[in-house]
């Protein structure tokens, strides 16, 4: 049997290599697993017109086969053949933007220069046109010595054309590539420029619209208003649409649990059933359309090309902190999870900027920590107007939010001070043009994150959930003692109790944290099964986690809780992947200890503060 | 004149770029962006903060976001 023959999509970041990639294998895609995995790699199958099924991968975006990023090193070796465990592609298919000929004609020669059947999608050429250029791509195709096949990503324009082409490229000539290959950067260069020349027909001025946003949205002061409103807004949205949706997977799950105590016998496993499982994992899943809003504000920021204009207005205030704009994209993704976070650094060229970022990532309020966020804030803040459309709940996680933030900007500056010294890091960053998020990319995006989130809780805080209660449901409990008292975890938990109670945490939340170290959403199952299982009857438990904690914990208790989450590093994941991105122990343990130390230090001194007040 | 000191929106090409007072990785990514010796370049925004950093320079078709302290060692003259 013959392998799969594999394709790779190669080109300039910015050149609509990703939408090309969703556009040819649709929802057909292998979504990367985070731990243990050496590489992100974004594979998909398309099927040519003789039915052949063809393997294709997705190379992050690179300006050379020079690497300047570990993300540039990783395209370098693949397109070289000298990749372990990856095969050479069969194919290259090179992606250039109609509308940036001359830039991106440099790397494309580069590739072209490999020897390897190489086919070019002239990309985004409807951009092109809009902004009144006019291309020959049979010109550009006689220039080039490759078949160039224009294409329209979004609207799956050209793509007929391109399988054809990816068909016949084993049988490409290749005798006119080996000048190609000795050419030096600037003979590149002027060669791009000349091609370039040869292959529009005709040119008017630069198109206006992208100047006229940028007047805008990169005006030195009306700038950083629109970027910061935009977060705020995004915060309250986050909060706010949610609600409607977060009621209808609760009342779902309720409805579930109502159904399994109707055909389950009365027993152990009705017990594991509903106080274990549905209530444990149905916690967690409550929250997918804060995480889901939150991810389609980000991506449709990445995808119009306003998240460069952010970086570029957040540079200087990185800047004070010793790192760059560059900091600002993997910080901001890190909001939503702190592992795409850490593997985004991997576009910042200097290694301790990077470091640095990867280390204060996890203090971003990331999407996990919004259960927890979620429901102490519903439970103990209460929901009144502080302002026209601005609730006091929304203002306190903004506060949260912003607690993370400032932490993380003071570690850094300390940290380039000492761990991560070195010189200051610069700020190099291509700005893309505009353009509107295209919708069926941003579907693709958030399933992918919807689905990494619903795998873990159908996984990590699935086992989880069972672990813990079985922890908390044996050994059975004496007449007149409290079955957590009684339990293995409440024995567990008495040990770190000790540790955890000068700063207002009381026996349950020492006991959550415990499994809460897989994953932070975790406390809010492990809560919600801890008083399930503790509960005098069924009636209280299904009253929900919220009543349950507003009977037993104190408010300075509730803001420790929450200061103690703006910084403990409670995600194995995190911890992994930080791991893999800076090749050993070292940095992950010291990641451990600071945010550790950090967390029981700030959780302190909010209780301390919020008891001496009288809250 | 160097780069850093050009006013906004007036067209300037490259002269000259004293490679050894950046990094060279950053050297490298100038490079790889098509900002070296004969590069023709206009500043189009400039940040709010100290030193109004960093700039904005349309290169091509292209605008790319880069230092005050790279564009010093740009040498241009205005054309």
């Amino acid at each position: 049997m013959s392998t799969l023959r594999t394709a790779a999509l190669v080109g300039n970041p910015n050149s609509g290599k990703s939408a090309l990639f969703n556009a040819l294998t649709g929802a057909r895609q292998k979504i990367a697993n985070y731990p243990g995995v050496t590489v992100e790699r974004k594979a998909g199958r398309l099927v040519l017109p003789s039915g052949e099924v063809v393997e294709l991968i997705d190379l992050p975006g690179s300006y050379s086969l020079d690497p300047s990023s570990p993300d540039e090193e990783v395209t370098r070796s693949v397109v070289e053949g000298n990749f372990a465990g990856e095969a050479v592609p069969d194919v290259l298919v090179v992606v250039i933007d109609a509308a940036n000929l001359e830039q991106h004609l440099v790397f494309a020669q580069e590739l072209i220069g490999l020897g390897r059947p190489t086919v070019i999608a002239l990309n985004m050429i409807d951009l092109a046109e809009r902004d009144g250029l006019v291309i020959d791509p049979a010109a550009l195709s006689d220039a080039l010595g490759v078949p160039v096949v224009p294409t329209v990503a979004v609207r799956k324009r050209g793509l007929g054309v391109l399988l054809d082409q990816l068909e016949t490229a084993g049988s490409q000539d290749m005798s006119a590539r080996h000048q190609v290959a000795r050419l030096t950067m600037p003979e590149r260069r002027l060669a791009a420029r000349n091609i370039a020349k040869g292959a529009i027909v005709s040119e008017s001025s630069v198109h206006q619209l992208h100047a006229k946003l940028d007047k805008v949205l990169l005006h030195p002061w009306l700038g950083p208003v629109i970027l910061f409103g935009l977060l705020f807004v995004i915060f309250q949205a986050v909060f706010a649409w949610a609600t409607p949706f977060a009621d209808a997977l609760d009342a779902g799950i309720s409805a579930l649990i109502d159904l399994a105590r109707a055909i389950l016998p009365e027993g152990i496993i009705r017990d594991l059933v509903t106080e274990g499982i549905l209530t444990g994992v149905g916690s967690v899943v409550v929250f997918l359309p804060q995480i889901v809003i939150l991810f389609a504000f980000i991506l449709a920021m990445e995808q119009s090309g306003y998240m460069a204009r952010a970086a570029f207005i957040m540079d200087r205030l990185m800047a004070y902190v010793g790192l760059s704009g560059r900091s600002f994209i993997p910080l901001l993704s890190s909001f939503a999870c702190a592992i795409p976070g850490i593997m985004a650094t991997r576009s910042i060229s200097d290694p301790k900027d990077r470091l640095t970022t990867i280390l204060i990532a996890p203090m971003m309020t990331c999407s996990a920590r919004l259960p927890v966020y979620a429901v102490i804030i519903a439970a103990f803040i209460p929901a009144t107007s502080v302002g026209p459309g601005i609730g006091l709940q929304g203002l306190v996680m903004f506060a949260l939010y912003i607690a993370g933030i400032v932490g993380a900007m003071v570690v850094a500056l300390v940290l380039r001070r000492t761990a991560t010294k070195g010189a200051a890091s610069g700020f190099i960053m291509e700005m893309p043009r505009y353009q509107w998020p295209p919708l069926r990319d941003l579907a693709i995006g958030l399933w992918q994150r919807a689905w990494v989130f619903l795998r873990r809780a159908g996984t990590i805080i699935f086992m989880a959930t069972i672990v813990l209660w079985l922890l908390l449901s044996f050994p059975k409990a004496e007449i007149g003692e409290s079955q957590v008292d009684a339990s293995f975890a409440g024995k567990i938990a008495d040990g770190l109790h000790v540790v955890m109670e000068p700063i207002g945490f009381n026996r349950e939340i020492s006991l959550a944290l415990i499994p809460a170290m897989a994953a932070r959403e975790v406390a809010v199952s492990a809560l919600a099964t801890t008083y399930a299982v503790n509960a005098e009857d069924d009636d209280a438990a299904a009253e929900g986690l919220i009543p349950q904690l507003r009977a037993e914990w104190t408010l300075p208790t509730a803001l420790a809780f929450l200061a103690w989450f703006v910084f403990a590093p409670q995600c194995l994941s995190t911890i992994a992947v930080a791991r893999r991105e800076t090749n050993g122990w070292k940095w992950p343990a010291f990641m451990l200890a600071y945010l550790f130390g950090l967390a029981y230090i700030f959780a302190g001194l909010t209780y301390w503060s919020a008891v001496a007040l009288g809250l | 004149m160097t780069l850093d000191s050009l006013p906004p929106l007036v067209r300037a090409e490259i002269v000259h770029v004293d490679w050894d007072a950046l990094a060279p990785e950053e050297g490298k990514r100038l490079r790889a962006l098509g900002i070296d010796q004969g590069a023709r370049v206009a500043i189009s925004h400039r940040g709010i903060f100290a030193g109004r950093d960093p700039i904005a320079l349309m290169i091509g078709r292209m605008t790319v976001a880069l230092r005050r302290v790279h564009a010093k060692a740009m040498t241009v003259r205005e054309i």
